[in-house]
């Protein structure tokens, strides 16, 4: 690698590809890629529309080393198809978790990557498919002991069926990391404008979508456990942090979030906006929080009861 | 989708012991780009899937200029084309034989 | 990364001024990166005739840049401005002191360099970005993208490009500013910049005009930039060796895929054509990460919150 890179430049989260984000964060040399893009495993559908397809279907599966550490590592890539899940991508995910769950002998944490819109429309039902068999072999793979990370800073965020995978089932995995720039829902600001209309929420309106969708917010809310820089080498210490820190997956947990999520709902759930929020939470300047450095965040997130808690 | 075969004779081997590679991403205004080191000798297979059609000369000018500058003896290219201009193109395949040169 | 290696370092450029555009941007965002990874820091781009651009911040934050002076100001810079009086030219109230009229000046004979972009180029290296489309003005570039000949202080730069020139006469040293254009060699839509003649010929007999709108006549450009590699049209020594310069550049646009090939191998030969691998420029590095800062945002945290960004910017 030339010096240029390697001096002076530190590898941004949001700007990398797929392929940039696993060969940064992973040991150098350490990565073994499974049906990479030589297998061709593409998907059978975009050819009916006329799409251009990708040779790995937008999603990169293999195992590697994080600072020594065994993992098993997903990595999405927004720019295609804005990450969606099809029907090969869906699969490649599936298959290395039900390899986690299966293989004793495989490694015992699996890196999740994500970069999505949801479900890729033009595959419809198997893209629907394929989301719910992920969020279901992230729960097998944790109840077999699997400890699954989700990191989350790129364009396309992640929404819809991801979002259920990061957002609802961010509950369903094991932790979250997310920086400033990515963003997590169910629904994407566009769709929740077609349904509600500009003025319940104007999709257009890049502070407002940060201010409900955003990394920071995710992260004070208590939806992530930790808030990364956008650089892959921040991504990589915060999940190296967390991973002995990982909350038991059992029937307590999720009792104490249902308990966690009505009283959040009691209390925060007239609020029009985040600023309100914090307000109530009791955040000095409650509307600066978009404006904060990274590091002056991380302390005010760290302090928060509400940001910290193993039932998220 | 408009799909386009070029066989053509390098000057040379590409250097390199990388068996493939991969640079790109298909996305709007970009291209994905594999490289496979298949071929014997100094041949040179380029492959190109393009959802933009009418553009083939220009494709034809790109990747033979490409071939006699960076002599891609033995690889077999293949290329998803997301609608790239053709100076993208050209530094995406000479990435990609950069790509094949070191084990990285 | 062309421009910086292949001409900024190659005649040690200190006193410039840039076009507004995306390839001078990317330049300034690659100084405290690229530049800093080839040494060069406090030998270029160290005294600016140029408006306070936030592109070039990270730069003066890396210690990059001695001196600017301005033409005018830019929204969002004051605070900034008022902060690094070490740097601009503030009154006693420390508030931003620019004077179009004397920037223009030092612009004209003071700078070594003048770097912009254009949106057609001719065979000739006359320039214009008048298209059938749209007719904007040209701001300070006829200004700043010409050769003075008034200009009687000497600098290492300058006295070098003299000496390139193809019709210097040995006898009589004399300096000549470097005009270089930076563009992509297509634009918008496929649009070629590269062109047998400018929309600017039949815009001007259409309406009449007693000048045909050109930005910088081709007699005054010394350079010409695309991804392709550098044409130097200073050590040209005919309109026809010139002319191939230009096509060996222009990519795969028509006029480009029209070039005599044995010549502009033997211009490349020569060094009038210099392509990214004859200046050991890694396309690998061809990358935004390499930018010292991606975003508006960026700029504000390089700014230590004092660049302000107008609303229509902030996205986050």
């Amino acid at each position: 690698m030339n010096n240029a890179f390697t001096k002076y430049r530190t590898w941004s989260w949001y700007e990398a590809t797929a392929r940039e984000r696993v060969a940064n964060l992973l040991d150098r040399g350490s990565f073994t890629e499974f049906i990479g893009p030589e297998k061709r495993e593409i998907s059978p559908h975009l050819a009916l529309f006329d799409l251009p397809e990708a040779f790995d279907d937008g999603i990169i599966v293999g195992r590697g080393t994080v600072r020594g550490r065994d993992v098993l590592l997903a990595a999405q890539e927004g720019r295609f198809m804005g990450g969606t899940f099809g029907e090969v991508h869906g699969a490649k995910l599936v298959g290395l978790l039900r390899y986690a769950r299966d293989y004793q002998d495989a490694p015992r944490v699996v890196v999740l990557l994500l970069d999505t819109g949801g479900v890729r429309l033009q595959e419809a039902n198997v893209g629907e498919l394929a989301v719910s068999e992920v969020i279901r072999a992230v729960l097998e793979a944790r109840m077999a002991g699997v400890t699954v990370i989700a990191m989350v800073g790129g364009r396309a965020g992640c929404f819809g069926g991801g979002g259920i995978v990061v957002g609802i089932v961010a509950g369903c995995c094991s932790r979250i990391v997310i920086s400033e720039q990515g963003r997590t829902s169910v629904s994407g600001p566009e769709v929740i404008e077609t349904n509600m209309g500009v003025e319940e929420f104007d999709s257009r309106d890049r502070p407002l979508v940060w201010r409900t969708t955003g990394g920071k917010t995710r992260r004070l809310l208590g939806g992530a456990d930790a808030y990364a820089e956008d650089s892959i080498d921040s991504f990589r210490d915060v999940a190296i942090s967390l991973l002995d820190r990982i909350p038991a997956f059992d029937l307590d947990t999720m009792e104490k979030e249902h308990a966690r999520l009505t009283q959040r709902l009691e209390k925060f759930g007239q609020c029009h906006d985040t600023p309100e929020i914090w307000k109530a939470m009791g955040i000095a300047e409650p509307d600066r929080i978009a404006d904060l450095s990274d590091e002056d965040f991380n302390q005010i997130a760290q302090a928060q009861k509400e940001a910290n808690h193993d039932a998220r | 989708m408009e799909i386009l075969e070029i066989h053509q004779k390098a000057a040379r081997r590409a250097p390199g012991d990388k068996s493939h590679g991969i640079t790109g991403v298909v996305a709007s205004g970009d291209l994905e780009v594999l490289l496979e080191r298949l071929l014997d000798g100094t041949e040179c297979e380029v492959n190109v899937k393009t959802s933009v059609e009418g553009f083939g000369d220009v494709w034809r000018a790109v990747v033979n200029d490409f071939i006699e500058r960076h002599s891609p003896g033995g690889l077999r290219i293949s290329i998803n084309d997301g609608g790239a201009r053709p100076e993208t193109v050209s530094l995406r395949l000479a990435q990609g034989v950069r790509l094949m040169e070191a084990d990285r | 990364m062309l421009a910086i290696k292949g001409i900024y370092a190659e005649y040690g450029i200190q006193r410039l001024n840039h076009g507004i555009g995306f390839g001078t941007a990317a330049i300034e965002l690659l100084l405290p990166t690229f530049g800093e990874s080839l040494g060069l820091k406090g030998k270029v781009a160290t005294h600016w005739a140029l408006n306070p651009h936030p592109a070039l911040i990270p730069a003066i934050e890396s210690g990059w840049v001695k001196q600017i002076h301005c033409f005018g100001s830019e929204v969002g810079m004051d605070d900034y401005i008022r902060a690094r009086p070490d740097v601009f030219f503030t009154g006693s109230d420390g508030s931003l002191r620019s004077n179009r009229a004397f920037c223009q000046t030092a612009g004209l004979y003071a700078c070594d360099m003048f770097i912009g972009s254009t949106l057609q180029i001719d065979l000739a290296g006359n320039s214009s970005t008048v298209t059938p489309e749209r007719i904007p003005g040209f701001g300070g570039a006829p200004n700043m993208g010409s050769d003075a000949h008034g200009r009687r202080h000497a600098s290492d730069a300058w006295l070098k490009a003299g000496r390139q020139a193809s019709d210097a006469d040995p006898k009589m040293a004399r300096g000549r500013k470097l005009v270089v254009q930076v563009l992509e060699t297509f634009g918008e839509k496929m649009v070629p910049a590269f062109v047998e003649q400018l929309s600017s010929v039949e815009f001007a007999q259409r309406m009449k005009l007693e000048l045909v709108p050109v930005m910088i006549y081709g007699d005054d450009v010394t350079h010409v930039v695309t991804e392709e590699g550098i044409a130097n049209l200073l050590i040209c020594r005919s309109a026809e060796e010139r002319e191939q310069a230009i096509r060996g550049v222009a990519g795969f646009t028509d006029v480009g895929r029209a070039r005599d090939r044995k010549m502009v191998e033997s211009l490349r030969d020569r060094g009038v054509i210099r392509r990214p691998e004859d200046l050991n420029i890694d396309p690998l590095n061809a990358n935004r990460q390499l930018l010292a800062a991606r975003s508006v945002k960026d700029l504000v945290g390089w700014s230590g919150g004092l660049y302000r960004p107008p609303g229509k910017f902030r996205n986050w």
